[in-house]
């Protein structure tokens, strides 16, 4: 009897879950006994057409990891999706975008000029950028054209699982391989597996109370005290939006939860729903007050949260409510939103 | 022929101030600008900023956010939980280029009809200098014309130029009856005031609507 | 087609969508036929089988329209398009329930106060009518059956406040049966009006009256009068509350005590009394505020007792003949279950100082109103006797201001109601006592009630003159002569045009009437809500002035707005019969509009538990989890958006509801010719 089959692709990936995915450590070596494995770009030198080649269907899993930034990224992910039985998408970018899609806050001229033109450590005298179509004395390379809009893989094909995290946790890994390993039921299509049901605090360790914060604070600009939440300590920490499955690492740590596990079940936009948290709890209105400077301190109170789209949608841009920023938009004709979105990146 | 952008706004208030302030606006016959519509909350505090992005992703080209004024909730403070989530979504959607302009917090007690009458009003011009937001490239000025029309009209010559007429892209403000060309006389024919008896039921099993008396070539049912 | 994000409850919808026309209110602006019409086509693959017109909804009518569908078509859920839920959500509510449907499934929507009536083009009148409608069949789509939480009341009622108006409230409610609690923050019940003199317009001994009402609260078997108490914590929920009060020392045993007054006789220490005799008199240190006094208790004031400050004295523990005194009894904290509760809390008077150009604590001779009424009552620190601050001189000359603090932007804007009859008074008493020449500054004659405006006659005919404008300034700089030694009234005589200074012996401001300065605090404790100026609110000005908008909370008397006594004796009874209503049903259905905890999904986070003003929101810390107390709850909503991990759901206001409310008043739920009715897809493009 021959053995399911197995792939694994990187779309715009960091290469960070395949490395998550060896970090399952000895127990590799029983998903090699179990899986025959038939792509798998980091591991194996299978090329596309082997995947052309196969039946539909052929692959048994198929681990989805990265966004879908380029035309290649498409490609592959709708062939994958017709030769796979159970496609995964596979850690945050698969998932819901990931890092990648924090390019939609901006535009793909932006990100290229960044990249190869404004840039102190770039020495490009002929301002040369990648484009998708060139001609060369040997020849007309093509490469992938690069799309204005990062997308998750289930905005592209139909996914049947999701595993989220940044990367997916080793533990969680095996827990789900094994599943596939032992030929269990696996739960209803469309399902997130490999991770929990309830938000991280459930699993994190520090100590919660009632919050009422003042002021948010940069990582390096406060030591924590041991043991106590550190949302309500001025760090945020998206714990409360993010769904548990990791072990609470982060903030163990004192780096407050970036949300990489995506949201918990059913909500619809993981950012909005921790502005509302974060918000919620913030002090500042002091008695006596008029309504102006009641808004006054208000405003104060949340200026300290740097940079809200970037932070609250740090994993999740493509799949919130409004996916990328606006690239046309003006404001009363006295600044582009390019411009607006310099002047919110304090980096 | 260019018509000018009606933006579409959509105002979530709070059932004891604004919703209130919306009434008594009403009542005193306050006359403001039609552009917006209105979701009732129980508070300002029930706002969910999910609310107002779906809103702009669904085709609003401005919210309106209205509570009780500071210190006068009807559930004592919650709407200055309100006020610190619109003040952070503010800066989000500036982020992501959706101008400030397009989202506005009005406090409003139920006594200010007029206030809120007056903001509304101030509101839709402000937005009707950016433009249309139309999130994602879809001209939704244009799909609502569309949905607002229903095939019973009466197929009178106005109706047929106007079809012929309107531009493709242009956001032309949805039909009713023929804007501004036929007086108010609603098909059927004009019935005088003051309490009339009910029509009588249409047989049942089919699906309702309302018999229209005396319109040529018009059936007045509507299939099941 | 728009997929439903929760399973229709109940089988396949069938909706009723009813526009009314409102005689010509809605039909004149909104073409309510086509409006009916689109429903029925654009709807229907929404679940409308039935959309009508008609002329009045409202009325019977109408209802047995709705109620015949119901019952024919077997409607399971039911949309009203006609004026606002304010007005008739109960009405058609109650339509659906008669015929057999849960009234929580029907779905009113405002095309009259919020379309109708405030649009003039008819076109977009009757486009924002039709996407109100198709908000509100989405959104009734996701309603689900609801039980009103039914709760039980306890028949104790509690009156905070021993004024006028709470000893009415108290007397009706005691007198029917039912026990009341009443306590009062003084050392003794009577309020202000205990301190008047006379009362306009019929020139009452105000003690005279008062004093017989008092001594029936005092001995009442159902009245329990808790006197120099406050009322520190209020728990629990409308025919549910617990309430907890602080019982402040009087360092008198109440048990023991005869009220027989030997200890405030002997007391040595004198202390201005800054309360009831409004910093005119004295009283000892060991007092009972005035004679009338109910309870007839003294209490010590230890802050100005000798004993507390060295040691020393204790003449009237020595002299009490049934040993009552008792230096070391404490705070009493109590506890008591009470159903309703009435709020008569009354009023300060505005503090005259604030306006420095009217000299009041500079100038000696300038008085307020109630220190005139402490200086005129027979019982007071004068004996009745009008006289000048040496406390000898008779004057001969005296002007009275009226809107001291009131009408006035730059302190409070309001009428404060009974000034101009109280400086009337004042007038009409000085004139009897001394025959002084009298000068009544006024700016409107506000003497709108029964007898007010003859009594403006009597006073009138009496010689007192009347200067119509408003008071610059009052002051002792001489700058003419006859003016040396006298209280100068400079004022802008309106009537006849021109500047006048008008040199007097006593100058009496008849300050107005502020809410008490802890309104807001006192508010807050019982879960009420003050206005700007932090009068009480009334649930509705005109139709309901004396509940609020907390079930169980009434209000009555001063605190709810300035009023003289018929009004606050008036709104006491009433808020009384209004609880005597709630007990006599027993029970009570309060809004099913609450917020409910998925234990299953809630992570502990604790977000939610600092954002609930009652309470209703507490953290289990062995579970775990967080959960809310319906009957608490009501119903705002601000956990349910807080929480992010969507654990907790508002009833009534589902998260379901109101974003289905959205799609349909964006009519995402209705195709467009294009095809494209869903949130659109972003679609792939080349760089």
């Amino acid at each position: 009897m021959s053995k399911p089959t197995f792939a694994m692709y990187w779309a715009a990936s960091c290469g960070g879950c395949e490395i998550s995915v060896l970090n399952i450590g000895d127990r590799l070596l029983a998903v090699d006994e179990a899986f025959d494995v038939v792509f798998w770009p980091v591991a194996a030198d299978f090329k596309y057409d082997d995947v052309r080649g196969y039946p539909d269907g052929y692959i048994d899993v198929c681990l989805f990891n990265g966004s879908i930034r380029n035309s290649e990224n498409e490609e592959i992910a709708h062939l994958l999706r017709r030769k796979s039985k159970v496609l995964v998408a596979f850690g945050s970018c698969a998932m819901a975008g990931g890092i990648p899609a924090l390019s939609n806050l901006t535009t793909n001229e932006e990100t290229l000029r960044a990249a190869y033109l404004d840039n102190v450590s770039t020495y490009n005298p002929d301002r040369v950028v990648p484009q998708p179509n060139t001609t060369v004395p040997d020849g007309e390379p093509h490469i992938p054209v690069l799309y204005e809009t990062a997308r998750s893989l289930d905005q592209v094909v139909d996914v049947d699982y999701y595993m989220p995290g940044c990367p997916p946790e080793p533990h969680q890994i095996w827990a789900v391989l094994e599943t596939f390993i032992q030929g269990k039921p696996l739960p209803k299509r469309g399902s997130v597996i490999g991770a929990g049901e309830v938000a991280v605090c459930h699993e994190c360790p520090l100590q919660k109370d009632e919050k009422t914060i003042e002021r948010f604070y940069r990582p390096y600009e406060v030591t924590p005290e041991p043991g106590r939440c550190l949302l309500e300590q001025g760090i945020v920490c998206l714990g409360a939006a993010t769904r548990s499955g990791c072990g609470a690492l982060c903030p163990q740590v004192n780096m407050g939860c970036r949300g990489c596990y995506g949201p918990v079940d059913d909500i619809g936009d993981q950012g909005a729903k921790i502005l509302a948290a974060i918000a919620s709890v913030m002090d500042g209105v002091k008695p006596g007050k008029t309504d102006h400077e009641i808004e006054q301190d208000v405003e104060a109170g949340i200026e300290t949260i740097a940079d809200p789209a970037g932070t609250f949608y740090r994993f999740g841009l493509a799949h919130s409510v409004l996916r990328r920023a606006r690239k046309n938009g003006r404001t009363n004709g006295t600044a582009t939103r390019l411009e607006i979105h310099h002047e919110e990146n304090q980096y | 022929m260019s018509e000018t952008f009606e933006p579409l706004i959509v105002g979530f208030t709070c059932n004891w101030c604004s919703y209130r302030a919306a009434d008594l606006a009403g009542i005193s016959r306050k006359k403001y600008a039609p552009n917006v519509r209105l979701i009732r909350l129980m508070c300002s505090g029930r706002l969910d900023p999910t609310f107002v992005l779906k809103a702009f992703a669904g085709g609003a080209d401005g919210v309106l956010v209205s509570g009780c004024h500071p210190g006068e909730c009807h559930y004592l403070e919650q709407n200055y939980k309100m006020l610190r989530r619109y003040t952070l979504l503010k800066r989000m959607l500036a982020q992501m280029g959706i101008e400030p302009e397009r989202l506005r917090l009005v406090w409003a007690s139920a006594a200010e009809g007029n206030k809120f009458a007056d903001e509304v009003t101030a509101m839709t011009e402000e937005i009707r200098v950016l433009g249309p937001l139309n999130w994602n490239g879809i001209d939704h000025a244009r799909q609502r014309s569309e949905k607002l029309r229903s095939a019973e009209r009466p197929p009178s010559a106005p109706e047929k130029t106007e079809k012929k007429a309107k531009p493709a892209a242009v956001a032309a403000r949805p039909a009713g009856p023929p804007a501004g060309k036929k007086p108010a006389t609603p098909p059927g024919g004009l019935k005088p005031p003051g309490p009339g008896k009910p029509k009588p039921a249409p047989p049942p099993g089919a699906a309702e609507v309302k018999s229209v008396p005396a319109q040529p070539a018009t059936p007045g049912e509507v299939e099941s | 087609m728009l997929p439903d994000r929760h399973p229709f409850v109940n089988g396949t919808p069938k909706i009723g969508v009813y526009v009314c026309h409102c005689g010509t209110n809605i039909s004149d602006k909104v073409d309510v036929e086509e409006v009916a019409r689109w429903a029925a086509e654009k709807l229907r693959h929404r679940g409308v089988i039935v959309a009508r017109d008609y002329k009045f909804m409202c009325s019977s009518l109408g209802q047995n329209l709705i109620e015949d569908d119901i019952r024919e078509f077997k409607l399971n859920r039911v949309v009203v398009a006609a004026c606002s839920p304010h007005l008739h959500e109960h009405t058609f509510r109650t339509a659906c329930a008669r015929a057999g449907l849960n009234p929580f499934l029907c779905e009113m929507v405002s095309i009259r106060e919020h379309v109708s009536w405030v649009h003039t083009d008819r076109a977009e009148a009757t486009a924002k009518a039709k996407e109100l409608i198709s908000g509100g069949v989405e959104r009734v789509r996701h309603h689900v059956p609801l039980d009103p939480l039914h709760v039980e009341v306890n028949p104790n009622t509690l009156v905070v406040g021993g004024g006028v108006a709470g000893i009415q409230a108290a007397l009706e409610i005691a007198d029917s049966g039912q026990h009341v609690y009443l306590v009062e923050r003084e050392p003794s019940i009577g309020g202000h009006m205990a301190q008047f003199d006379k009362t306009f317009p019929t020139l009452d001994c105000s003690a005279c009256i008062l004093t017989p009402k008092m001594v029936s609260v005092g001995g009442h078997p159902n009245i329990t009068l808790l006197s120099y108490s406050e009322v520190e914590h209020v728990d629990g929920y409308v025919g549910n509350f617990t309430v907890t009060i602080r019982k402040k020392a009087r360092h008198v045993k109440e048990d023991l005590c005869t009220g027989c007054g030997i200890c405030e006789e002997k007391c040595p220490r004198k202390v201005i009394d800054t309360v009831f005799e409004a910093g005119l008199g004295y009283r000892k240190a060991i007092y009972t505020p005035f004679p009338q006094a109910v309870p007839k208790f003294p209490v010590i004031d230890v802050e100005n007792c000798t004993y507390y400050e060295r040691g020393k004295c204790k003449a009237c523990q020595i002299f009490c003949p049934t040993d009552a005194i008792d230096f070391d009894q404490q705070d009493e904290m109590l506890q008591v279950q009470v159903g309703n509760i009435i709020l008569a809390t009354g009023y300060d008077l505005f503090d005259a100082r604030r306006i420095p150009e009217y000299g009041y604590g500079r100038l000696a001779n300038v008085f307020t109103s109630l220190e005139f009424e402490r200086m005129s009552n027979a019982a007071g620190p004068t004996g009745g006797k009008i006289v000048l601050r040496d406390g000898v001189t008779v004057p001969k000359s005296v002007g009275i201001v009226h809107c001291v603090g009131s009408r006035n932007h730059r302190y409070n804007p309001y009428c404060s109601v009974i000034c101009c009859m109280s400086s009337l008074k004042f007038a009409h008493l000085v004139k009897e006592r001394t025959g002084a020449e009298v000068y009544n500054f006024y700016i409107d004659m506000r003497t709108a009630f029964k007898d007010y405006d003859e009594f403006y006659q009597r006073v009138l005919n009496e010689g007192v003159h009347f200067i119509r404008g408003r008071v610059a300034e009052i002051t002792d700089a001489v700058r003419m002569p006859g003016e040396e030694g006298k209280v100068i009234v400079q004022v802008e005589d309106t009537l006849i045009g021109i500047q006048r200074r008008i040199p007097l012996d006593m100058v009496i401001l008849s300050a107005g009437l502020e809410p008490r300065h802890d309104a807001k605090e006192v508010a807050k404790r019982f879960g009420i809500s003050c206005s700007t100026d932090r009068w009480f609110t009334e649930k509705h000005p005109k139709l309901d002035p004396v509940a609020t908008m907390t079930e169980g909370v009434f209000i009555a008397g001063a605190a709810q707005g300035p009023k003289d006594i018929p009004a606050s004796v008036a709104q006491g009874a009433a808020a009384a019969a209004r609880v005597l209503s709630r007990i006599g049903q027993g029970g009570i259905d309060l809004e099913p509009i609450r917020a409910v905890v998925d234990e299953a999904r809630c992570s502990g986070c604790r977000i939610c538990n600092s954002l609930c003003p009652y309470s209703a929101v507490t953290f289990d810390v062995d579970a775990n989890v967080t959960r809310i107390n319906p009957a608490l709850c009501q119903g705002c909503g601000t956990c349910v958006a807080a929480c992010p991990s969507g654990a907790i759901s508002g009833s009534g206001f589902s998260d379901e509801q109101i974003l289905a409310q959205l799609d349909g008043i964006l009519m995402l739920n209705i195709e467009s010719g294009d095809g494209a009715t869903r949130m659109p897809e972003l679609v792939a493009e080349p760089a």
